[in-house]
């Protein structure tokens, strides 16, 4: 089972799910960015699958995987400092009370 | 002692064991992240499933990603998102909802996305060896700062402007200035 590449595309493809699920349903915005993390992480679990089963990809690979690390903490710095940037303002970290322009 | 490769008096590989340990501590947490009530909680939650992808990592040949993992994602962005989740509470917040009403179509995006991206996996024949290949930091480091190193010297940029970008939008107005400043 741990030598065969589709489980671990199988096991990124769940996480990724799971991501998806948490960002379109939470009302957190900090719980929304979590979800992306977990996303991002499963990403990076199919490059580093792919980079170790299949021969062509198999340093280069890695190298992907840390620029799309290096992004991903780039991605949660602004991200986070978006959100509590809006909560000094609004007082909430709930998504769907930043509604001002519906009103 | 040497650990044989398998499990004593069976045929079971120890790599399929750790696997499905982890594959299972992985989903479990992501699962707890994702639904539980206290924020708190799901940030420890998120902690434990980057350690398990951590694992994973090292169960296919790649240490130096796992290091990585542990110090980026457990050291760096985990530590950011609880500060965050700090400064974000309050005690009179609505923690009853934890959903918002129209998550029962997230729900079914994501057994969606989740059933094609297996369907897609399990009848597609990739080019696999059928066995780990172990990447060597070295060669890591000779194809990073040799063929990408453009990647390379773009991404510090990127962390810089973004360092820069988060102490200014996350910075607190300095209080009643004189002059105006619009």
């Amino acid at each position: 089972m741990s030598n065969s590449l589709d489980s671990y595309l199988v096991l990124s493809g769940l996480l990724f799910a799971i991501g998806t699920f948490g960002f379109l349903a939470r009302r957190n915005a900090i719980s929304m960015l979590m979800s992306i993390e977990l996303m991002l992480n499963a990403v990076n679990l199919t490059i580093i699958a792919f980079g170790a089963f299949v021969k062509p990809l198999h340093v280069h690979a890695s190298v992907i995987a840390l620029i799309v690390i290096a992004v991903a903490a780039a991605e949660a710095t602004v991200g986070l400092a978006i959100v509590i940037a809006i909560y000094r303002n609004k007082k909430t970290p709930l998504v769907d009370e930043y509604d001002s322009m519906s009103q | 002692m040497p650990i044989g490769q398998t499990l004593p008096f069976t045929a079971v590989r120890w790599d399929d064991v750790l696997f499905v340990v982890l594959a299972i501590m992985l989903l479990g947490s992501a699962l707890l992240v994702v639904t539980m009530r206290d924020i708190i909680r799901c940030g420890l939650a998120m902690i434990a499933s980057f350690a398990s992808l951590a694992g994973i990592y090292v169960l296919l040949g790649n240490p130096l990603l796992a290091a990585t993992q542990v110090l980026v994602y457990i050291g760096a962005i985990s530590i950011l998102v609880l500060f965050a989740i700090m400064l974000t509470q309050t005690k009179n917040a609505p923690t009853r909802l934890v959903f918002q009403t129209q998550a029962w179509i997230g729900a079914v995006a994501a057994v969606v996305i989740a059933a094609i991206i297996a369907g897609t996996v399990l009848t597609t024949t990739w080019p696999s060896t059928g066995a780990v290949a172990w990447t060597a930091t070295s060669d890591i480091a000779t194809m990073l700062f040799g063929q990408y190193v453009l990647p390379f010297e773009v991404v510090s940029v990127l962390l810089t402007a973004a360092v820069v970008g988060g102490v200014l939008l996350a910075r607190r107005e300095p209080p009643a200035d004189k002059e105006d400043r619009s």
